[in-house]
């Protein structure tokens, strides 16, 4: 009895073994070569499968809204997403292991920006086919993305500078309805703003512009929040915040130039698919890139010791300010995309419950972390969608979840990590041998 | 004019006189102490001078120039390095970004290159690298530049914040009780460091320090404080035999 209980012990300490030694040499261009397989291969043969195996479609969310809403397809569900997705993912992976490997190494000869985009591009190919199912994954996905950008925003004040902003669905909606307004009067025919002044075709050009007017008026309320509120540490900032937005939203709420209480309208739909990706790619590598320099570590110290970093020559006020006016940029472009992604905003849309959903992101995916907010966003966003036939329930599980990852993870999931692009895109192990 | 000159500085906390009449003079490449029981007023001095309070009468000068009403990171780019007395480190940093964060008001690369990552940024990130390695190892702290700074043992952390002074290439170094809840091993390799760097980079040095072996064998000329007045300046020998220093230490038996 004992040899047995102890053979399987070892049994299964081997087998975890053997699942890391694999995972740890998997570099990421087989992972993605995996996942690209298995969009590929649910693209063309989802469907049919799914009718195999008794559902009327494809599961949208790997299966999990199908299981939750009729129980009795739970093994249909699981079998679906093995052969789809686990199947091809870890064989595919598994065997491309060693040549890719060589591949990233050879990749890695030539400057950091080939690999990367060499890898940001078979992601969004990934998206692109996953997303191409229906158009309620393509909304998922925009959305998602989204948040990740609105996330790591909210993340540049609340985690890299430890300051407790709220305002943060007050600059989405000055972004969103600046970036908004500035189409509309252009582009679109619209009740309120009459015709359209300049041609369509030009608008798309003109699509970049809008968004950083967006993160422009978002900044320059931002300015209004951060001049009271720097003198002195404390709660001020987070009071003052929470202040701002109430009044950003009522504001918008009363001014009926802007469509007022029922919302804007008739923004041309340009924040697509690739708009946004390209887009909050772009706002991850910016902010990555500040947060990692000196001057983006200054945060750090402020937020650790504020006197420390003042006696070691670091402009604490000048450091805060400027993060803050640049964290509400990324989330005024943010609010930009969600209004050219949906078509229409609402000022009801920017209130304390999307508050709620921002910080919970944002500590769930750890703080002061790249990794953290994308998981915060990705999590929560998803979890949202896949939890939704439970309805009330879903209130219950999402929070009790929060409550365990503050338990177990005070800062987070993933906090306190940096972003190397070079470590993610280089090879998990030396090639054996040169080709 | 002296390197750092400072003229009748008086502070009040509300109705209570906590400096009173400060004078000082530091020459270039000297080492000066400041002495004197708890609650003197030494710490207050360290950070009229820094900036972090604001003297109510009296003037300031580094060089020639008056600090008065400038701000801490302002007086500190000038060239007034410190250290804390209760060790400020920033706990979720590695001590080479301790090190180089010291170096923040000599990066010129702006915001243009925080954001985009301009070949000026990686050059002067890798100037301010190279600078703090090579502190780092002048201070035999080099080993744990990758390290969080808190894990670090408590000595290793006396040096990565004098390393961290260091880096914004000061005039005057301030250690504020530097050899605080060392032992007596520690102690003398602390005073062996102090004496290493003054030899190399030609600082001047204003230190506090309780330890009476550490300011009579480092100091040139010391400064005894007791509630906010200088009672007694002078060499170490001077202080060791004034009879005012020796009743603010001991106290004086009552006789009637």
């Amino acid at each position: 009895m004992e040899v047995t209980s102890d053979r399987l012990a070892t049994d299964r300490r081997s087998m975890i073994g053997y699942i890391r030694v694999f995972i740890s040499e998997v570099p990421l261009l087989g992972w993605l070569l995996g996942a690209l397989t298995a969009v590929a291969l649910e693209f063309f043969i989802g469907t049919p499968l799914a009718r195999v195996l008794g559902m009327s479609r494809a599961p949208m969310l790997f299966g999990f809204v199908i299981m939750l809403k009729k129980p009795m397809l739970i093994p249909s569900a699981v079998l679906y997403f093995l052969l789809i997705y686990f199947l091809p993912l870890s064989l595919i992976a598994r065997l491309s292991a060693s040549a890719m490997n060589r591949l990233a190494a050879k990749l890695l000869e030539f400057p950091l920006i080939v690999s990367v985009l060499i890898h940001l591009g078979l992601f969004y190919a990934v998206l692109h086919w996953w997303s191409e199912m229906s158009l309620y994954r393509a909304d998922v996905l925009r959305f998602t993305l989204i948040a990740v950008l609105l996330t790591l925003s909210l993340n540049v004040i609340n985690g890299y500078m430890g300051e407790f902003s709220c305002s943060h669905p007050g600059f989405m909606a000055l972004g969103a309805y600046a970036a908004s307004v500035f189409t509309v009067v252009l582009f679109a025919d619209d009740k309120l703003y009459g015709a359209a002044l300049l041609p369509q075709w030009l608008g798309f050009f003109f699509f970049p512009i809008a968004l950083i007017v967006g993160g422009l008026v978002a900044s320059i309320g931002a300015l209004a929040v951060a001049i009271p509120s720097f003198r002195t540490r404390g709660d001020y900032l987070a009071i003052i915040s929470l202040a701002f937005m109430f009044i950003v939203k009522s504001l918008i709420e009363n001014l009926e130039i802007v469509g007022g209480p029922r919302g804007l309208g008739d923004q041309p739909g340009w924040a697509n698919r690739p708009v946004v990706f390209i887009t909050v790619v772009l706002g991850i590598w910016i902010i990555n890139n500040f947060v990692r320099s000196t001057l983006g570590k200054a945060l750090n110290a402020v937020r650790d010791n504020e006197m420390a970093a003042d006696a070691m020559t670091v402009n604490t006020r000048r450091t805060k300010i400027t993060a803050f006016l640049f964290a509400a940029f990324w989330a005024g472009v943010a609010g930009g995309l969600y209004a050219h992604a949906l078509r229409y905003v609402n000022p009801a849309t920017f209130g304390i419950q999307k508050l709620a959903e921002v910080l919970a992101m944002v500590y769930f995916g750890g703080l002061n972390s790249v990794y953290g907010s994308i998981v915060g966003a990705c999590g929560i966003s998803l979890l949202g969608e896949m939890l939704r036939p439970l309805e009330l329930f879903k209130w219950i599980i999402i929070p009790l979840l929060l409550i365990l990852v503050m338990i177990f993870r005070p800062t987070g999931l993933i906090a306190f990590k940096e972003f190397d692009a070079k470590k993610l895109v280089q090879p998990k192990r030396k090639p054996d041998g040169e080709i | 004019m002296a390197l750092l000159q400072i003229d009748a500085m008086t502070h009040y906390f509300g109705g209570l006189r906590a400096v009173y009449n400060y004078e000082l003079e530091i020459e270039p490449g000297q080492i000066r102490g400041l002495i004197g029981p708890n609650g003197a007023g030494k710490t207050t001095i360290f950070n009229l001078i820094t900036g972090i309070y604001r003297p109510t009468e009296g003037k300031i000068f580094l060089e020639g120039k008056e600090l008065n009403g400038l701000s801490p990171h302002e007086i500190a780019s000038l060239g007034i390095g410190r250290t804390f007395q209760n060790m400020l480190l920033w706990r979720h940093m590695t001590v080479l970004e301790h090190v180089k964060m010291a170096r923040y008001s000599k990066l010129t690369y702006g915001l243009t290159g925080a954001f985009f990552g301009t070949a000026r940024r990686h050059r002067e990130e890798a100037e301010s690298e190279a600078k703090a390695h090579h502190l780092l190892k002048m201070m035999g702290v080099d080993k744990f530049a990758d390290q969080i700074v808190l894990n670090l043992p408590y000595g290793a952390q006396r040096r990565v914040e004098m390393a961290r002074a260091l880096a914004m290439d000061p005039k005057v170094l301030f250690l504020d009780e530097p050899t605080a809840g060392m032992n007596p091993e520690e102690l003398v390799q602390m005073m062996e460091i102090i004496r290493q760097i003054h030899g190399e980079l030609k600082l001047a040095i204003f230190l506090i320090e309780h330890r009476m072996k550490v300011v009579m064998e480092l100091c040139e000329r010391i400064q005894t404080l007791v509630f906010g007045e200088v009672i007694a300046e002078g060499t170490p020998e001077d202080i060791q035999n004034n009879s005012k220093v020796i009743d603010a230490y001991l106290g004086k038996e009552a006789v009637e």
